[in-house]
Formats: structure tokens, sequence, C-alpha cells
């Protein structure tokens, strides 16, 4: 039979032993492990998913997103809109005219990330998105949703040149597949 | 006669739920558990959705363990297409699962022992554990709760062998901590007079009510999915089912600090033999890109893990169509509150809370 309180005691040791090795041991080992956030900051996961963007090569002219609508359609909260842009003589020009998405109904699933046969769309690292007012703040337009390729690879590195060297490969392709093309029409030497 | 209405916005019910208490004095002579409050269209919003889709809705079920829900649906529809898994993709599924064992489980604790009024400090050292692993997770899934992780016949993203090596370093250090935790609290004579003969549930009841995981075992009844169904990769590794004796709080506290224990048991032996190789069936990328192509053939699957709150079933019935026809979630949470009327009888009102924190709910998967 121990002594009634002992447990109590015992258990007050550990918060002492706690309090006191918060001081000067490691945050791993047991020190103090809070983050005084926003003085200090973690960096995030190369993986971390928040909301989504749209990537851009160069220019935000020259825009991957050919507004083909399959993010759009399998977006589980259905957040996304787009409108296709119409050239002069009313045709699509596989551009966005309208490219919003609502931040407010967003949930960060990643969905629009993997359906995008364009590369096109990502999500994005960026938490800090708060905004004053949920219908016009939240709604993210196209001018806001695009970002560049070299931000791209700044928060995302090992996926990024992943997919630049595939898009530079099937470039590659298509120029090869269209050389030999050009030159016959042109009645070349006919290098077959 | 008193009735009194605790919650919804009561601290101690761990969400939007209610209970209507009639008292006599202190003690307790009916209680009606009212919940739907966080009612939100689960089944019927999955019933509009490509079968991919739905996965990042059960991550909203239960969200303090969102990998159970993941590998519970995954489970399912792959009975229901008949897709198979890869090696690898098993070892991950149950590494992560397992992860999401303890980190529940801390939590649960560390709440419970909140409700009991050792405010804040085991809680955050639970948290402290548990922060590592989320960690984890966002560097693995891509989000610290709304993991979105699993997908049909396979994983989303790779373990790294750095990864790897971040789990092994935690499996080394967790005992550590779990044994500070309970010399922190499990001697506590404050704690035994709270806890012990408190909210008893006899294993004949349990059984009798359909109740599961922890709550079931502490009652001393040996039943657990894992070593019932066997599902996944289960049957390879070497592991014990903790079991109560009483079926009081305290049983159902410490059942789940054995549980961690054996969840480390089973981690420590998936990363040794974790093998290399692909982590997502070729066949069913397809399902990843184009989610409306995907249609499973006509039938149905009821597919069930156990979830760190009990037998977390999937019941899913295809026509043919991307969509599922019927789509059912037989939440662990909502089916172990049926008992609480039973476990409160009798008790002083200020046990009530404890017997609630003790049975582990959460509110998004009891409303859903």
């Amino acid at each position: 039979m121990t002594l009634f309180g002992w447990g109590v005691l015992k258990g007050m040791g550990v918060t002492f032993k706690n309090f006191l090795t918060s001081y000067f041991r490691k945050p791993d080992e047991g020190g103090i492990f809070t983050v005084q956030y926003p003085e200090e900051r973690e960096g995030t996961a190369e993986n971390y998913r928040n909301f989504p963007f749209l990537v851009y090569d160069g220019a935000p002219e020259k825009i991957r997103c050919v507004a083909c609508g399959i993010c759009e359609r399998e977006c589980p909260p259905k957040c996304i809109h787009i409108e296709m842009e119409l050239d002069a003589a009313g045709k699509p020009a596989r551009k966005p005219a309208v490219f919003d998405i609502d931040y407010g109904l967003c949930m960060n699933c990643g969905m629009c990330e993997e359906v995008c046969p364009f590369d096109s769309i990502f999500m994005d690292h960026a938490f800090e998105v708060a905004a004053p007012e949920r219908q016009i703040g939240l709604v993210r337009h196209k001018k806001e949703l695009l970002k560049s390729n070299e931000y791209f690879r700044e928060i995302r590195p090992a996926l990024a040149s992943a997919i630049d060297q595939k898009r530079k490969a099937v470039e590659e392709k298509k120029k090869a597949a269209a050389q030999p093309a050009s030159s016959q029409s042109s009645g070349g030497t006919g290098s077959l | 006669m008193l009735e009194i209405n605790f919650g919804p916005q009561h601290p101690s019910t761990h969400g939007v739920f209610r209970m209507t208490v009639q008292l006599e004095g202190e003690k307790i002579c009916g209680l009606k558990p009212v919940f739907g409050y966080l009612h939100r269209n689960h089944e019927q919003i999955a019933e509009n959705l490509p079968y991919a889709a739905i996965m990042t809705y059960t991550d909203r079920l239960d969200y303090v363990n969102a990998l159970s829900n993941n590998f519970g649906y995954a489970l399912t529809v792959e009975k229901l297409a008949g897709l198979e898994v890869p090696e690898r993709a098993q070892y991950i599924r149950i590494i992560m699962a397992e992860l999401a064992r303890i980190v529940n489980h801390i939590a649960v604790i560390g709440f419970m022992l909140n409700d009991l009024g050792a405010f804040f400090t085991p809680l955050l050292y639970a948290f402290r554990e548990r922060e590592r692993i989320l960690d984890l997770f966002e560097a693995v899934t891509g989000s610290r709760l709304m993991n979105n992780y699993f997908c049909f016949s396979g994983v989303k993203r790779d373990l790294t062998d750095a990864n790897l090596a971040v789990i092994k370093k935690m499996i080394l250090k967790f005992p550590a901590f779990l044994e500070e935790f309970e010399a922190l609290l499990t001697k506590n004579e404050i704690l035994c007079m709270r806890c012990q003969n408190i909210g008893i549930l006899s294993g004949e009841t349990a059984t009798n009510a359909g109740i599961t995981g922890p709550v079931l075992r502490a009652s001393g009844v040996n039943y657990d999915i894992r070593k019932v169904d066997r599902y996944g990769i289960y049957d390879r590794f070497d592991f014990k089912i903790p079991l109560g004796q009483k079926g009081d709080v305290y049983d159902r506290f410490y059942v789940r600090v054995l549980e961690i224990r054996e969840s480390l048991k089973i981690l420590d032996q998936a990363l040794t033999q974790i093998p290399q190789g692909e982590i997502i069936n070729k066949k069913s990328l397809s399902i990843l890109k184009m989610p409306r192509n995907f249609k499973p053939p006509v039938g149905e699957a009821y597919g069930r893990v156990e979830s760190p709150k009990g037998e977390l079933g999937f019941y899913v019935v295809s026509d043919g169509t991307p969509q599922p026809w019927r789509y059912h979630v037989r939440a662990p949470s909502l089916i172990n509150l049926t008992v609480l009327e039973e476990m409160c009888l009798g008790q002083k009102i200020a046990d009530a809370i404890i017997i609630l924190g003790s049975i582990d709910i959460v509110l998004g998967e009891t409303d859903r």
C-alpha cells in the first residue's frame, strides 16, 4: 500500500521536470515546442497544399490553361468558374476569359491539380489569404490567381522540374514531328 | 426532478452535441442524446459525386483521423470494383492508418483528462507528440488533417526514405513519452477516484448494442476487426488486443494507452518489412485523371475497418453509373453513443461529462 497522494506528487514531478527542461533542451528533446507566429515561421513541406493557383510561362498572357473546364466539372464543392475567351471571329480561343475560384468554398482537396491534363492548376503554399468580405474578398479572379512558373519552381521544386522536363520533351517531339512535315510540304529534298 | 440541457454549446460535449438530462438532486435518472446539429448531408452529397471525389468528403467524417476513413472507403470501392493494391501501397496504408490511430488516441485521452479537470497540461503534452505526426502527414499527404491521401488501389504519394526515417525516429521516442504520460496521471489518486467504477458498461450490453472499438474492448470483449477481418495486410503483423476488465471509464482510458503501444509494434514491423515497388496500380491511374470514367460493375459492397473509434463501415451500391446509387456510412461514434444512457444512469451529473468523453465521439462522424 503506497501513501495516498503519492501518485499526485509523482505527476507533479513530471510537470516540474518538463518546466525545467523546457528552458535548456532542444525542441525535439523536450524543449519549448511552440513557434511564435508571425514573428517566427516554420517552412512548409513541398507537398503542402492550400488553395489553387494558375501557372503561366514567361508572361501572364502565356497562360497554360486552355479553359477546357475539366477542373470546373470535377471540383467537388464546385468552387471554380471558367468562361472561354472568344477570338475576333467568335471562335473559342482556348484561353480563359474568366477564371474565378471561390476561396470561401474551396476545400483544399487538390482534385483540380490531379485532373488537369495541361499542368496548369496547382495547389499553392500561401496560407495568409484572409479577406474582410466574403463575396468580394475571397472570390479570386484570374488576375490574382496567375502566378509565374518561377514561383511554382520555388515552392514545389521537385514537381515543377518534373513537369518542366515533361513539357520540354513534348515540345521537342512536336517540333521533331513538325520539321519533316514542313520540309516536305515546302518541296524539300525529301530526307526520308 | 430537474431536466437540464447539456450542450449543444457546452465545451465538454466535444462539438455540437446535446444531452437532455433528468436529474434527481445530482443523480442522473434519465438521459437522452440529441444529435444532428452538424448534419451536412454527407451521404446525399456523395451520391451525386464520382467515386474518386467522395474520398475528399470522407476526410470530413472523423476529422481527427481522416486516414482511417480514407482507408475504409478505399477498401469498399476496391471490393466493389475488384481492384488490386500493390505490396508497397499496402504497407504505406498500414503505416499511415496506425499513425492516425496514435494521433486519435493521444488526442482523446488528452481531451478526456481535460474534461476531468487535469486542465490542459496532459492535453498539451499529448498535442506536442501529435504535432510531430501531423508534420509528417503534411510532408507526405499535403495536409495536416484533411489528408485525402488514399486512392483506389494505392496511395497518392510515396513515402520517401526521409519520411520513413522520421517515422522510425518517432517510434523510438514514443515509448518514453508514453511512460512520462503514464507517470503523470495513471497512478494519480484523484484520477482513479473519478474514473474507476464510473460508467460501467457490461460486455453483454455492449455486444447487444453493437458497440465496437476501444469501448467494447474495455468491457472485456475480444473483438477487433484488424484480427477478425484481417483486412489489408494485418495478418502479417504480430500484435495483441488489449482488453479491459470492468468496462469503466478508467479501463477505456487505459485500453487506449495500451493500444498506442500495440500500434507502435505494428509500425515497427511494417517499417522493417516495407518493400520497394509501385504505390498505385498502373491500371487505376486513370481513375485519378478521369474520375467520371470510373464505373464499377453493378453490385454492392460493404467494407469495414477498425477505425480508432470502432467499426467504420462503408456500404456502397453501384448501378453502373459514375456515381454510387446508395452510399451509407456506419459511423462508430453514433452507434457507441446509443449506450450513453445505460452508462450514465445512477451516476452523478459531473460524471456524465467524463463518460461521454470516454466514448470518444466526433460529431463530424456522428451527424455526418
